[in-house]
Order: structure tokens, then sequence, then C-alpha cells
């Protein structure tokens, strides 16, 4: 427990910001959170832009779009996109969102808002290396983005990058200057990522303010503080496997080469092994998912106690299934890797590590929908989204079942069945989180500005609709034998029968895609023009509502706010049961002191 | 050119509706700070969305079912399908009956419990009766799946070789499979990409006894009900052997050997007349009678029509005709097999040609 910071109270107010300092090179963490959301915004649309070119392709297969023409040029000469162009569209769409969008856009958005806020901090631990980790951020997506543009065309191996085909050019143009630009960007972003989640860290173990305990502290903390040891963890075994990979392509190494005849000659490479890679880039790339997923999971948990008025349902086994899911997360990579040629024997090891995380997230969407339960529900748009959150987190939790046991991964492995299967259980359920988490906490990012509710209500709802839509039927493809990447499914008789599916999943992807850019206007409109709300629009008990609303450098004017209870007591009533604890006002801020006629609790 | 003016008239939309939203909000009487916190009417039809939106997930669940039901893969091929078929089956039901129910409290606790003035929560924070309920319950479920699949799966993936399985090598590369079977000796001769030259495609050992009785192919052939051991190799990069009616996949990759064996159980003929596959195929055919009137109307060839096979799929993303890297897969009776591998010119001989 420290509350070192108190002893600068005043500091911050006196020396004067540039343009610079203060909109580009800042060094504050709500201006850094603000332009992490803003990158991972901007790079949101471009992917979800991809998937839209790519979904044309899947419906309408031999019609010519003139479309393809104005976004892929020389690509889509006549309308009529070129196979390795389909396989660039959906490498980089993975890309961009798992990371870029999911990753940066939302740990880094949230992580940086909320930590000093909520756990009563005047900044991050080290507001330079903060910024840092944002502009290597920047710089990678400028890469990502540059890599679009090369004569060749971007990596187009899959966001997985399995060599040997990401490692030679002559398997696939894409594999050229492509892929070189997209493994040069990651290396940045790991880079970016591990600074960022440093600092998380000590942030939270170090600058607590004084009372605020770790089981006092809100779940979103909890969740943003697990998540960067995940990514501590994880994250340099992907730069490790991205290191071999850039020497296997440029330097002749043979780490993950061996024994290759390609373009009429055999290559000297020997004694690699492809497998090595898989299982290198699948000790990140799960715990990946649950670094998307467990930020998405503490701030719906926040929002969704604060607008049912309730305390979070089982705020203990909450932090307990957080620990389980992430030491979970670390042992259960093998679950990409059953058909793989790995010894069998690991396959039955990493099914039953896999299975078992079905506990813990069962416990969590128990939990949530306790939380509702008598509860006093306000349906704000931040509210919807957090609802929709679990729904689609159990829909898509589910057939994890499946996947998750090697007997039954045999036939569905690879197949469409686990592009709907993770789009639901990970990609919409953290966009969700993300929506969630924008619409609660915009005015704090704003100044108090609000978004729209009603634009807000129609963007939850085109989403929800067109999110199942596009989904559920996807499942359908893959229980038909449907091979994911798959530039058409009409080159030969026995999937023609899907073609219907597919003009369902692309109209519903459109619909649900009209319905961002709502988002899109509803954020740009309320940014400059949105009405001004209260301190505390939500009535919500955590820290950062006692903040300023124009920000500050400090957050606070006055000394940082002590804590005397835990972040939960919504709705709580008095000893004798005649009315809130603070008569009138059905929640008790986290600064306030026990009250003479309230019970205390374990926190 | 055509480009730049699409992006200048969506622009322009852009700025009218903005302006017309601009307009829309002044015109409208001045609100109270909270106007974008939920009201109660806000709380209220939202509440019932909720409760419509459940009902969406049901009806179109069942919508999808009844649409698309029939696209599903039809009864398996091999023996060990049957049973992975079974666990599929089991865990199918395991998860509708948990989504809905679970969906269904979700949405409909958003409903019931929508906010109004009166209305107070319930302080309710911890009950551990209900959370060990609730954690041990999955507990023993998952405990059942966990061995039900793993015995599944220790079943398919052990290959005892003393079975005498017929050995078969699939051999992948872009964008082709060849097949290699191992002769009378019931032995692949070594191999290694190194060593192709000329018609030797798969870099066959020519020196080595065991590979002058080989056969390769293009076309699979598997005689019904005989136990078949396949050993899979790669050309060049990544590539996955996938036989969705065999319930049968395994990634083929470059300096290893992989396998995977299975025991078929239909032959194609009478796969053909399975009700399922009739079906589908009727559905296909109708799908490409419908094209071949655009076709015939445009002047350009008309599309066959579709018999039913097995098939071979590759299920690794490997590059530009990655979707249509495919090969046959013909099941027949042990006397029909023989007789095509007699027509079939082992190694030694294709090689002296």
């Amino acid at each position: 427990m420290s509350d070192n910071t108190n002893n600068h109270d005043d500091h911050g107010h006196h020396h004067k910001e540039t343009f610079v300092t203060k909109y580009i090179f800042s060094q504050d963490h709500k201006m850094i959170s603000k332009q992490y959301l803003i990158t991972g915004l901007f790079m949101g649309f471009i992917g979800i832009a991809m998937s839209l070119l790519f979904r044309l392709q899947l419906a309408w297969p031999d019609h010519q779009f003139t479309v393809y023409e104005i976004f892929l040029g020389k690509w889509a000469e006549n309308g009529v996109m070129d196979p390795n162009v389909y396989l660039a569209l959906v490498t980089i769409h993975g890309t961009i969102m798992v990371f870029f969008v999911l990753t940066a856009g939302l740990s880094g958005t949230f992580s940086n808002l909320l930590i000093p806020l909520q756990i009563g901090a005047r900044d991050m631990a080290s507001g330079f290396l903060n910024m840092v980790s944002y502009w290597l951020f920047f710089l990678s997506s400028v890469i990502m983005i540059l890599s679009l543009f090369v004569e060749a065309g971007p990596a187009s191996a899959g966001w997985t990058i399995y060599p040997p085909l990401s490692a030679l050019p002559q398997a696939m143009p894409g594999s050229g200057a492509g892929m070189t630009l997209w493994l040069v960007s990651m290396a940045i972003f790991i880079a970016s990522s591990l600074l960022g989640s440093l600092n998380y860290i000590v942030t939270v173990i170090n600058l607590r303010t004084k009372g605020m305990s770790m089981t006092r502290l809100p779940l979103t903390i909890w969740a943003f503080f697990v998540t960067a040891i995940i990514g501590v963890v994880s994250f340099p075994v992907l730069l490790s496997a991205a290191l071999m990979l850039i020497m296997d392509r440029s330097f002749g190494t043979s780490f993950f080469l061996s024994d290759i005849y390609i373009a009429g000659e055999v290559l000297h490479n020997q004694g690699g092994s492809p497998v090595l890679f898989e299982h290198l880039f699948w000790f990140l790339g799960h715990p990946e998912v649950y670094i998307v997923i467990l930020p998405a999971m503490g701030l719906v948990s926040e929002i969704m106690a604060t607008n049912s008025r309730k305390p979070i349902f089982g705020y203990r086994a909450m932090i307990a299934s957080i620990l389980a899911i992430a030491f979970l997360s670390t042992i259960v990579w093998g679950h990409h890797m059953f058909i793989t040629g790995m010894n069998p024997f690991l396959g039955s090891v990493f099914t039953f590590t896999t299975l078992l995380i079905a506990i813990p997230s069962a416990v969590k969407a128990f939990n949530w929908i306790t939380t509702l339960w008598r509860g006093n529900l306000k349906m704000n748009t931040g509210m919807l989204f957090s609802i929709g959150f679990v729904s689609t987190f159990i829909s898509g939790g589910l057939t994890g079942l499946i996947l998750g046991d090697s007997a039954l991964d045999i036939n569905v492995h690879d197949t469409m069945f686990v592009v709907a299967h993770f789009h639901l259980v990970m990609g919409i359920s953290a966009l969700y989180g993300l929506f969630a988490g924008v619409y609660h906490w915009f005015p704090k990012m704003f100044e108090g500005k609000m978004l729209n509710k009603k634009l807000g209500y129609i963007h939850f709802w085109m989403t929800a609709i067109g999110a199942y839509g596009v989904f559920f039927p996807m499942h359908f493809t893959g229980m038909a034998g449907l091979p994911r990447r798959y530039y058409t499914n009409t080159n030969f008789p026995y999937f023609d029968d899907l073609t219907d599916i597919n003009v369902v999943i692309t109209l519903f992807a459109f619909f649900a895609a009209a319905g961002q850019l709502v988002f899109l206007y509803n954020f740009i409109n309320s940014m400059f023009f949105g009405k001004v709300g209260s301190k505390n629009p939500w009535n919500a008990t955590t820290l950062e509502w006692t903040a300023e609303v124009k920000h500050i450098h400090g957050n606070w004017d006055g000394p940082i706010p002590e804590v005397h209870r835990w972040s939960y007591d919504y709705s709580k009533m008095n000893k004798d049961d005649s009315d809130y604890v603070i008569a009138g006002q059905d929640y008790v801020p986290q600064h306030i002191p026990l009250q003479d006629n309230e019970e205390e609790l374990s926190h | 050119m055509t480009a730049f003016l699409i992006v200048l008239v969506i622009i322009l939309f852009g700025v009218a509706v903005w302006q017309l939203n601009k307009i829309f909000q002044l015109s409208q009487p001045a609100q109270t700070e909270d106007s974008e916190v939920a009201s109660e009417k806000d709380n209220n039809t939202q509440g019932y969305l909720m409760l419509g939106f459940v009902f969406f997930i049901y009806g179109l669940l069942a919508l999808c079912f009844w649409l698309w039901g029939d696209v599903l893969l039809p009864v398996s091929a091999s023996e060990h399908g049957i049973e992975t078929d079974q666990l599929f089956l089991i865990t199918m039901i395991l998860i509708f009956v948990t989504g809905i129910l679970t969906q269904w409290l979700l949405h409909y606790f958003a409903f019931v419990y929508r906010g109004t003035e009166e209305k107070k929560a319930l302080f309710y924070a911890e009950n551990h009766k209900l959370e060990f309920i609730w954690t041990i319950i999955p507990v023993f479920v998952l405990a059942g799946l966990i061995i039900y699949g793993l015995f599944t799966w220790s079943d398919i993936m052990s290959i005892d070789e003393d079975d005498n399985p017929l050995v078969v090598e699939l051999y992948a590369y872009q964008f082709d499979w060849r097949a290699r079977y191992a002769g009378e000796d019931n032995a692949l001769g070594e191999a290694n990409v190194r060593l192709i030259e000329g018609v030797n495609q798969l870099g066959v050992d020519i020196s080595d006894p065991n590979a002058l009785d080989d056969i390769v192919v293009n076309e699979l052939h598997l005689p019904l009900g005989r136990k078949v051991l396949f050993k899979m190799r790669s050309q060049d990069v990544l590539h996955s052997a996938y036989m969705p009616h065999f319930r049968a996949q395994m990634n083929c990759v470059p300096g290893m050997v992989t396998q995977f064996a299975f025991t078929t159980n239909i032959t194609t003929e009478d796969m053909r007349l399975e009700e399922d596959v009739i079906h589908k195929v009727e559905n296909i055919n109708a799908i490409r009678t419908e094209k071949n009137l655009d076709l015939i109307a445009k002047g350009e060839e008309e599309l066959e029509m579709y018999e039913f096979d097995f098939l071979l799929l590759c299920n690794k993303i490997c590059g530009s005709n990655h979707f249509n890297m495919q090969m046959k897969i013909v099941v027949e009776t042990e006397d029909e097999y023989n007789a095509w591998l007699a027509q079939q010119a082992p190694l030694a001989e294709t090689l002296k040609k």
C-alpha cells in the first residue's frame, strides 16, 4: 500500500503545455488512452472494411464487383478478385482485429484510462514509458498499413503465419516484402505491448491510494492487472518466434524449415520443424485470446453492477476465476494443434486442461446472470452491450466444448465452424466489451460529454442482430465440412448448396457494418457537440467519478481521495433496513467512510 | 476518377446527415443534463426488446436448422466416425440445453428487472452454496465429457501395426495430391524430396527394395472394411489431409511423416443410395440446373451434373489454389479394389519408361 503520490499534490498545474506535449507526445494517461482508442478504432474500420470485401467474394464468387477494382486496383482486374488477395484480406483482417483493435484498442485504451483513475493515482508509474508504448504501437500500425501497398501484396499466409508458407516467397507472393513488414510491425507491436503491460503492473502494485487494498479493487483493475501479467509472460515467446522466422527468411537458417522442394528446386534447409513454430506461436496465441477477453470481462462486470444497482455477485469468485483462467490459458495452447502431427498423448493432456477452462468461465457467466437477478436495471447503452457480451460469450463459449475435445476436433478443425466459434466468443464478445466501455466512460474521456443514447440503441441492436445473423449460419457451413480460407466454395460441386448460407451471412455482415457507421457518427459528433452530463452520470461508486471533469494533469485538484470500502456498495441498506445507507441514494462511493448505521461486511 | 467521385459523394452525404442532425437538435427543446442517461421509458422499451431478442435467437437457430439442416455431413463412412458422431451429438445436446436455458435467464432477467423509480435492487453479494453448486455441476459434466473424449481419442490415435493395415502414403504439394500404395510387401519405400527427379515426382528412393513395387496414383481407392494406415508427407508447405466423410484429418508437414488410420464401412456405391446423400445431390443438381440456364443464355459451357464422391480436401492454408486442392476417394469391395490395383503400374515399371 502506498500513498507516496500524495506528497506532490499540487504538482502539474504550473508548467505550460504546448500543443505537441498536450495532444501528440503527451505523457498524460487520459490523453494516451484517447490516442489508443482512436488509433484502435481507425484500424478497426479498416479491418471491418476488409471483411466486407471478402464476404462479397464468398457470397457472389462469380460476380464482378467494381468495388474490388476501386480498393484493390491491379489485384482485381475487371472486378475479379485475385485468390492471393483474398488470402491477404483474411490475413490482415485477422491481424488487425486481434492485435491492433482488441489488444491495443481495448486493453490499451481502458488500462490507461482506468488504472490510475480507479486506484486513485495521479498518473501511470512511468508517464514517459507509457508515451513510448503508444508511439511504438502507432509506428507498428503505420508499418502494417504500409505493408498493404507493397508491390507483391501484404502478408497472406493467414494471421497465424505458419511457415514454410510464410517463410518462402516462392510459395505465395504475399510472403515477400509484405511478410517482412508484417514481422517488423509485430516485433514493434510486442515491444509496445510489453512496455505498456509492465507499466500497468507496476502502477497497480505500487500506486493504489490509501485504503485501496487488493480486495477493494474494482474488477476492471483486476482484469487489466492479470491481463498485463499474461502479456508479459507470453508475448516475448512470439517475439522469439518472429525473430527466428525472420532469420529463416533472410539469413538461411533452418529453425522451421526442412526437406522442401518448391518451384522446381530443393532448398538447402534441413532439420527444422514447422511444428516448433506452431508451439511457439500458440504459446502466445492462446493466452492472446484471454488478453483480449479478460479486459472485456472486467469492463462488463463493472458496468453491469453499476447499471443493475447491485453489487457484482460473487466478487471473490470473480477474482478467483480471472486468476484460474489466466493460469489455465498458458497451458492449453496445444488444443490448436491436435492434428498437426504432435504426439497424440499430448493431445489428451491438452484436451484435459482445455475443458477445465470451462469451469471458471461457467462460474463467471452464472455470476453475471445472478447480478441481474432482482436488480433495478438501468438500460444504458453500456449495459445493453454488457448483456450482449454475456450472451455471445455463452453461445460462442459452448461450442468450445466441441473444439476443445481432441476426438471431435478432428473433423471440425480448420473448418468454418472454428471461424464461427472464435468470432462469437472472443471477437464479438470483446468488441461488445469495448463498446460497453466506450459508452460508459466516454464522459470520462471527453470531459463530461456523453454519447447520444438513441444512436447508441440503434448501434447496439443492429450489431446484436447482425452478429448472430452472421455467425449462427456460419456454424452450419462448418458442420457441412467447408474448410476455412477458401476463396470460393463453388469450384467443385460438393459445397454448391452452401451458396445460400453465404449470401445470408454476407447480408447480415453488411447490416452489422452499417450499424458501426452509426457509432462512428455518434462518436465524432459527441466528441465535439455531445451533451455534458452530470459529474457522475451513472451514479457509480468508483473513484474516477470523483476526479475533475475537466482534464488536469494529476486527475484530482485537491488531495487524492482515501478509500474506505469496496466498489460495489449499490443498494446497500442500513442496519434497520429502513433506507439505503445514505438516505435516498442507492449507492455509496468508495471514498465515503463507514456510516454509523451501516453493517460492516468483509470488504 | 470514379473512385474520387464516390469518395466525394460519401463525404458530402456524411456532411448532409451531420447538418440535418444539427438542425434536428436545435429544433428540440432544451433538455436536462441527464438526457443521455436511460429514462424509465428507455428501460421499459429496452427491456421488452431484450425479451424479444431471446426469441430472435431461438427463432434464428430454428430457422437455420429448418433451412440448412440438409447441408450437414451425411452419416459417417468410417467405423470410428460413428463413435465421434455419437460424442458430437451428446455434446451438442448439452450445448443446446445449457445455451437455451442460460440465454433465457439472461434476457428474461434483463426484461423482468428493468428499472423503475420505485423498484429497489436487492443487495445480494454472495452465496457460497449457490456458487458451489454451479462450480461442481460443470466439474462433473466436464469430467464425463473429458473421459468419454479421451477414450475415443486414444482409440482413434493408437494404431496397432499388428492388425496388418493397408499402408498408403498421402503426398501433398501445391496444389494437388498423390497417393502411393505400398504394393505387395505392404511396406513403403524410403523417400525424400531431395530425390525428386523427372517422373519420380515423390522423391522415392529407388535403391530401397521396398520401393520397387510401390504404386503412385492420383485417385485414392480404399477397400471396404479394411484398416487403412495413411502416412502423410508434404513437398513444400503445410497442408492438411481432410476427409470429412470419414471424420478424418491430419496435417502434412514438410520434413516429417504424420499418420492417421481408419476403417471404411460403406462403399461409394452404397453411400450414393443413402437418403441424406440422395437429397443433397438433388439439391446440388437443382442449383446447377438453374445456373446452366444462365450459362446457356450467355452461350457458355454448361456445368456437369453432380454425382456423389468422397473427397480428400486440403484444409490448411497453402497458397493461391488452396480452395481447389482435392482428390477423389473411391471406396469399393475388396475384389473391385484388387482389380483396380492390378491395373496400376508399379514404380519400377514407371521409372523404366
